[in-house]
């Protein structure tokens, strides 16, 4: 608040109380909720264009068997890189950036609560980004040893290891920062009346996120410091020859990365439950119950890390435990899905690119649902577990999951954000290129692994062919499609689509429809009412 | 697609493929407990078609039943109890329907008692290591000359042309027919996994400390796997070749190993 008050004094002699300062001061000294948030989100655009060529160079060498283009150690390379920025380049700032533009217009609020902070959590990014990226040009090469830096694998990197660990320490750090500016906002800076379960289900979902987010990254940050550690000072924590042990990493690892997958997926669900409701005129079914699923998969999500790693040898009774407790999450998720099918029920449907963003989700993410449960019965995993069969379940949450969420996010608010209609022709035609594509690259996944593919190799036997020629026409095709969506993006930008009105759709729900489009560079200064038409349960 | 029909005039002619054909499932294998496998993952397969038939066919209906084009006017519910009640209690049921054979067949393959032979398996970047306990036998098994000719950026071999490409290897590893074996698994370097899909097993072998798993076929073949731990460079050349042979058979091939230069070079290794 403190700021607005200091921007005001420093731009009175100009009058100039509600507009941006002018040039590079405006994105380098940023504290509005909205500049941050388009930084965020153009940040994270970029990476998940270099994540995807990393990915193209994957599939292009995986075209055909027999090496053709790149070596084995630099293929490792591009899959350990493509997992790490598309993890923490492109979908998580994605979602935050989302947090940033809409949380405030959501609840009713004048910005987010710590906008200084705002402002550093997101120039620690291109920082972070820029040191990663850089590994690629160090002697031994970019990390090659998968997203997950098992020891002692990870510490056979080159001069790239200390740059990897500090990069991550980065990342954390922002991503902190970004949850606890989200936890402080939401808690107190809504507009009055407005309860905790009155609010909508995207703000509800990034909270549950940023607690996540709080509890998780300092423990993936420790288990990196670990590994700083055995590499140059000295320890043993995860090296047997000194008395510890490997396999403790990958537990400290996935007590951090199994609610990181939810980190990722939390936010998707929260946007597909904004829009179903829109374009199906009609409530959110079962809001509270959908506010107590995303809380129980919050917390399972605490208890089930090690089931990605049924192989390492546990005992029976903790195979077993892992087992029932990852099994449990499909009720939760069930009860989701059940309330999205519910909500459009005998409603009053159209589809606009936003809805079939949000259906192509709600279908694909339940096939990843699906192979979800096969994994957790471990006979079978023992069979999945690092094949490719794994490769085409976490895809299927994260790209037709997480990344049709974002796509659908984008479409839904950017009239909001930018006063004008995208094309929506083009927009159902970069749907259908991406939902065809999609498909066309991870379904034939499932057959490899099933077939016995491993995962993480860079030449694959004969009878391995087809599928995997399948696979990289589909990610090319996928991989071009997305410039359509930046071109859509830019045209809408530019403002060259018809103006959009203040509700923008069809009676949506929700404060951020009270305010004018484009968004006013200062929202609710002054706080909302909530009426009938903006309250929610 | 030309190699697939190429593939199928040579199966119609009953000549020898050189290479394994494309799959679209897991193997049913040759073990009990790969039968077993098989069957879990089928069940739960089809519980999931089941739930997506009734899921996907509702959205599928309501997409177009209740859409505005065809004058549908929305309703305004957003609560049922009842509804949320079953659709919480049913999947909770499937689950349990589920989970019960999922933990039978888990307790059969953490069972590890009394085996017939035991292999003690010791992963390297990137080659695998056997050494048969109380039998004075061990060797490393790497990746087949073919192969290696063939796997390198500009060898100019179509892998086509080379047999069990990449899943091939010098010297397998060589257990009798019915035999309980017992693998104990670890490493010398990083983190390896020995996986062979038609024995229905996959363990990690991590460096100090020594896993356990087993295995018993009953059909004599050969079985291949590969590492699927990700072990560094060469990790996609670290193939697992297992030859099942009748009891008779593997003891003729024991008793030529006890005499080989092989052991004597490598007998002592871990």
């Amino acid at each position: 608040m403190s700021t607005i008050v200091a921007d005001d004094h420093d731009l009175h002699v100009d009058h100039s109380h509600d507009g941006p300062v002018k040039g590079w001061r405006r994105w380098v000294y940023a504290t509005n909720h909205k500049d941050i948030g388009t930084m965020y989100l153009i940040f994270s655009l970029a990476m998940f264009f270099s994540g995807g060529l990393m990915a193209l160079i994957i599939r292009t060498e995986l075209f055909t068997p027999g090496l053709q283009f790149i070596d084995p150690a630099f293929f490792n390379q591009m899959t350990t890189m493509h997992a790490l920025i598309m993890v923490f380049g492109a979908v998580m700032p994605a979602f935050v950036g989302l947090a940033n533009w809409m949380i405030p217009l959501m609840i009713g609020a004048p910005d987010m609560a710590l906008p200084r902070m705002n402002n550093w959590s997101f120039w620690i990014l291109p920082v972070a980004f820029s040191i990663l990226g850089s590994t690629l040009l160090m002697p031994g090469g970019a990390p090659a040893s998968g997203w997950t830096m098992y020891p002692p694998l990870v510490l056979q990197t080159g001069d790239a290891f200390p740059f990897l660990i500090f990069s991550i320490h980065l990342m954390g750090l922002s991503s902190i920062m970004g949850a606890i500016n989200v936890i402080v906002t939401i808690i107190n800076m809504r507009a009055p009346d407005m309860t905790l379960l009155k609010m909508p289900m995207f703000v509800w979902t990034w909270l549950i996120t940023a607690y996540l987010l709080l509890a998780v990254m300092p423990v993936l940050a420790g288990a990196v410091t670990m590994l700083l550690t055995d590499q140059f000072f000295g320890t043993s924590f995860f090296l047997a020859a000194g008395g510890g042990d490997p396999v403790m990493f990958q537990h400290i690892f996935w007590f951090f990365g199994h609610p990181e997958v939810y980190i990722m997926i939390l936010p998707a669900f929260g946007v597909v439950s904004e829009i179903i409701p829109t374009f199906a005129r009609k409530p959110l079914f079962g809001h509270d119950s959908m506010v107590y699923a995303a809380s129980s998969i919050a917390f399972l999500s605490f208890i089930v890390w090690a089931h990605h790693m049924f192989t390492v040898g546990m005992p029976l009774t903790g195979q077993m435990f892992f087992m029932f407790a990852t099994m449990l999450i499909a009720v939760p998720t069930g009860v989701k899905v059940f309330n999205w099918t519910a909500t459009m029920w005998k409603g009053s449907m159209t589809f606009e690119t936003p809805m079939l963003f949000s259906l192509g989700f709600l279908f694909l993410f339940t096939i990843g649902g699906f192979s979800g449960l096969m994994l957790a019965i471990v006979p079978a995993d023992i069979q999945y577990h690092d094949s490719y069969f794994v490769v085409a379940h976490f895809h299927y949450v994260l790209v037709p999951g997480s990344i049709f969420g974002l796509m659908a996010a984008v479409y839904y608010w950017l009239p909001k954000w930018t006063g004008h209609y995208y094309n929506e022709r083009q927009g159902q035609i970069h749907f259908w290129l991406s939902t065809i594509f999609v498909n066309m690259t991870f379904f034939p996944m499932h057959f490899l692994g099933l077939a016995g593919m491993p995962r993480r190799i860079p030449d694959y036997s004969t009878q391995f062919s087809d599928f995997n020629s399948v696979a990289s026409i589909g990610a090319i095709g996928f991989g071009l499609s997305q410039l359509l969506f930046v071109y859509i993006v830019y045209q809408c930008a530019q403002k060259k689509g018809p103006k959009a009105t203040t509700a923008v759709w069809d009676n949506p729900q929700g404060l951020e429809w009270t305010v004018p489009s484009p968004a006013p560079y200062h929202t609710f200064d002054t706080p909302p009412r909530i009426t009938s038409s903006t309250a929610f349960s | 697609m030309i190699r697939k029909i190429y593939m199928g005039v040579f199966a119609l002619l009953g000549a020898a493929n050189a290479n394994a054909d494309w799959t679209l499932n897991m193997p049913k294998g040759v073990t009990e407990l790969s039968a077993e496998t098989y069957e879990i993952h089928m069940v739960v397969f089809w519980w999931c078609v089941g739930i997506a038939v009734v899921v996907f066919g509702a959205m599928i209906y309501s997409i177009f039943a209740h859409r505005k084009s065809k004058g549908a006017v929305a309703s305004n519910f957003s609560h049922s109890i009842t509804a949320e009640i079953i659709w919480t209690v049913i999947p909770v049921v499937i689950l349990l329907i589920m989970a019960v054979p999922s933990a039978e067949l888990l307790i059969k393959l953490e069972d590890t008692r009394d085996p017939d032979l035991t292999v003690v398996v010791t992963g390297y970047q990137w080659k695998w290591h056997y050494r048969y306990q109380g039998e004075d036998v061990a060797f490393y098994s790497s990746l087949a000359r073919a192969s290696v000719a063939a796997r390198r950026r500009g060898s100019g071999i179509d892998p086509e042309t080379v047999e069990n490409y990449l899943l091939e290897v010098d010297k397998p590893l060589v257990v009798p027919k019915g035999a309980k074996v017992r693998i104990l698994l670890t490493s010398n370097d990083v983190v390896h996994s020995w996986w062979v899909p038609e024995l229905a097993i996959k363990k990690d072998a991590v460096p100090g400390f020594i896993n356990e798993t087993w295995f018993s076929a009953d059909v004599v073949g050969v079985y291949r796997g590969q590492c699927a731990e990700l072990s560094g460079m060469d990790h996609g050349y670290m193939p697992i070749v297992v030859e099942v042979l009748e009891e008779d058979v593997y003891n003729e091939w024991l008793d030529r190993q006890k005499g080989s230069p092989n052991v004597a070079a490598d007998g002592d290794v871990r």
